[in-house]
């Protein structure tokens, strides 16, 4: 399958933070046709190993989250409507007159309604409206959806892929499953490449809420170095250059304390050598993904950050330049080609 | 199933040609004879088989959308909305421009970078934009021109075990129920009126209805429904699963209080679930039609709608089916007490 493909199948998975299970192995098994050995961890991780063939080989953990925001079910009431709490970082001022696919004993299908305008309090208009105020409409009376729906049974955006004029793609989870696609591609360009390090995949969990995931994996696979991929904030009318990048222009690579400084250059350099385009961000701290895991966990993970513009991030119509998936995984491909020895030293300050 | 068929035609106010091309294939072959008026209204003749007074029956096929007002340096639509819509429900929301249904979002700023205030503030329709992949002004110009009529992008999908979910029910529910009646006969001329513009003011209602000058009209309609958490009881206007809705007032007709009593009481005699439009919000063409010449008697049967003017109505099926019925039935009946109906207010 081709990234768009790829992409069209991952963003229908749902994988709720904490309830990545059966997403991890259907993920997993997109994984197997590339990988020598995979395995889904107690944390929902898919963990995937291209062996190097260099005996002191070091490892190179890639890491892509899998989960998505999305809600559990809190209430249900006796017409059938269904009360939400968020997992995630959910804007409410998208959710009004969106369809939600309930996870219950089988998927229900629902819309969240919005109290008609003339009904709106006067001390309300101009107001967004509180998450605790929402309820979803299944069209099913309160004892009937009982049978199928529980009380923390998961919920998440309906929305399937779309792809629009050049080569964009627009849907739902595409934070982060743009870069697990990614993951894929890389894979894909690395099928016949003798590569001295052992190159160690991560499609991580719960990076939503804690990071819990990728800590845990960390921890327990002890890379090297860490390749974080991730999405980043495509530019729009309302969001200025310093903190957004144009789709269509390749990975953002940031620039900052979290981020090892030889590992970046290493990737500035090869994007130029392989005339693969990238952008630079400078991130002052926390750089909001799992990169400001990976750098302290164990005894510490050198870690880089490329990032695919992902324009109207954490709504259902999230959308993405396809090339930029292209660009992103040429790169690290270029960079996971070096020996051992190129990696040892870039990893030395 | 034709409302599946009719709410997945786009038809906003202004651009009804897709819904007026399905309908007249529809109806080509029911009818005696029809015609395209001057605005764009579908009207509809079936010849009756006896009397000579005329009934009208209306439903508009246009919907509610949008209209490209504007192109921004780097690619991104500015928009207008063409009939009543909510901005609040707008952000983040799918949809098709124009003929060649070229796809875009409505975009927002992400939760990520908006400041506190900006997190509790509705975002005016003015201040969106619809990104649809282009890149430069030229580009969105050719792709998406000034005047180019966006519908939201929203399939027909059941819900539960009687409902659908679809865009436009409002009022593709009430083209379904005129179709289904031409395929009847009945004593007295029959006018089916398809109108446009009903979303931007009743415009093609008014023409239609002045060309036919009818006796009776029954406007079929999809209406509001608020039947949802944090409203009062008495401000639902109207319940799912109820069945037909009756108006007696809304914002712009009083409908003739013999008439609904009479079609009421057809719903009674023939077991169909029928309930009153409890609110007086919203209007329809039969405030126009009323008011024709030297003016019609005139109500309207509607099937309540949740969520109304969005991507996501919801409809009850039994509620449609009460509709059809019961507009069906009273036809028939009115055939049957033309006498009495002559000597009564209503003919």
């Amino acid at each position: 399958m081709g990234i768009k493909e790829n992409l069209e199948y991952l963003s229908q998975l749902v994988a709720i933070p904490g309830y990545e299970k059966d997403a991890a192995e259907k993920c997993a098994i997109l994984f197997m046709d590339w990988c020598d050995k995979v395995s889904v961890d107690k944390f929902f991780n898919v963990i995937s190993v291209k062996k190097g063939c260099n005996k002191a080989a070091k490892k190179l953990m890639i890491t892509a989250h899998i989960d998505e925001i999305g809600f559990l079910v809190n209430s249900i009431d006796e017409k059938g409507f269904v009360g939400l709490t968020n997992v995630g970082g959910i804007d409410r001022k998208i959710l009004l007159a969106q369809e939600v696919i309930i996870h219950g004993k089988q998927d229900i299908t629902g819309v969240i309604g919005a109290t008609p305008p003339h009904l709106l309090k006067a001390e309300d208009a101009g107001k967004a409206v509180k998450l605790m105020d929402l309820r979803v409409d299944t069209g099913y009376s309160g004892e009937e959806l009982k049978k199928y729906v529980s009380i923390g049974d998961t919920v998440s955006l309906k929305s399937r892929l779309t792809i629009m004029n050049r080569q964009k793609a627009s849907g739902k989870s595409l934070d982060n499953r743009a870069s697990v696609a990614c993951l894929l591609e890389i894979l894909r360009l690395l099928r016949d490449v003798n590569h001295e390090n052992d190159l160690i995949f991560i499609a991580s969990t719960q990076e939503e809420t804690n990071l819990a995931g990728i800590i845990t994996a960390s921890y327990a696979l002890r890379p090297d170095a860490a390749i974080v991929i991730d999405a980043c904030h495509g530019d729009i009318p309302d969001l200025s250059k310093d903190v957004s990048s144009t789709p269509g222009k390749g990975p953002e690579i940031s620039i900052g304390p979290n981020l090892q400084p030889k590992l970046v250059s290493k990737l500035f350099e090869l994007g130029k050598e392989y005339g693969i385009p990238y952008q630079k961000m400078v991130e002052a701290g926390d750089t909001g993904t799992e990169a400001w895991a990976t750098q302290v966990s164990a005894n510490g993970i050198p870690t880089a950050l490329l990032s695919i513009p992902v324009r109207y991030m954490h709504t259902a119509v999230e959308t993405v330049n396809l090339e930029d998936i292209k660009f992103t995984a040429r790169l690290v491909a270029e960079f996971a080609k070096q020996s051992s020895e190129q990696l040892g030293e870039l990893l030395c300050l | 199933m034709l409302i599946k068929e009719l709410t997945e035609l786009n038809g906003v106010s202004g651009n009804e040609n897709d819904v007026r091309d399905y309908i007249i294939k529809k109806i080509e072959n029911l009818c005696d004879s029809y015609r395209v008026d001057s605005i764009g209204n579908v009207i509809a003749f079936k010849r009756g088989s006896g009397s000579k007074f005329k009934v009208m029956l209306s439903a508009h096929m246009d919907e509610v959308g949008f209209i490209v007002s504007g192109h921004t340096d780097k690619g991104f639509i500015k928009f207008k909305a063409v009939g009543g819509i909510d901005d609040r429900i707008l952000p983040g929301k799918r949809v098709v421009i124009g003929k060649q249904k070229i796809s875009g979002v409505i975009g927002i700023k992400p939760i990520h970078q908006q400041e506190r205030e900006e997190r509790e503030k509705i975002i005016k329709i003015k201040n969106l934009y619809i990104d649809i992949g282009a890149e430069s002004k030229d580009e969105a110009e050719k792709l998406a021109p000034l005047g180019e009529f966006i519908a939201f992008d929203s399939d027909f999908v059941n819900l539960g075990n009687n409902c659908i979910k679809a865009k436009a029910l409002d009022d593709r529910v009430g083209c379904a129920v005129l179709i289904e009646a031409l395929k009847h006969s009945y004593d007295f001329d029959l006018y089916v009126c398809f109108t446009v513009q009903e979303e931007v003011g009743l415009r093609g209602a008014q023409v239609a209805a002045y060309s036919v000058m009818p006796d009776i009209a029954l406007i079929i309609e999809g209406t509001t429904c608020a039947d949802v958490p944090n409203v009062e009881k008495h401000e639902y206007s109207t319940i799912l699963g109820n069945g037909a809705a009756l108006t007696i007032m809304d914002r712009t007709c009083y409908c003739d209080r013999e008439l609904v009593q009479y079609l009421y009481n057809v719903a009674v005699q023939n077991n169909i679930k029928v309930q009153y439009k409890q609110t007086t919000t919203g209007g329809n063409d039969a405030g126009q039609i009323q008011r024709t010449g030297t003016g019609v008697k005139t109500a309207s049967i509607s099937v309540p709608c949740r969520y109304i003017h969005s991507p996501v109505s919801v409809m009850c099926r039994s509620d449609y089916e009460a509709v059809e019925r019961l507009t069906i039935t009273a036809l028939h009946q009115i055939s049957i007490d033309k006498g009495v109906l002559k000597n009564s207010i209503i003919l």
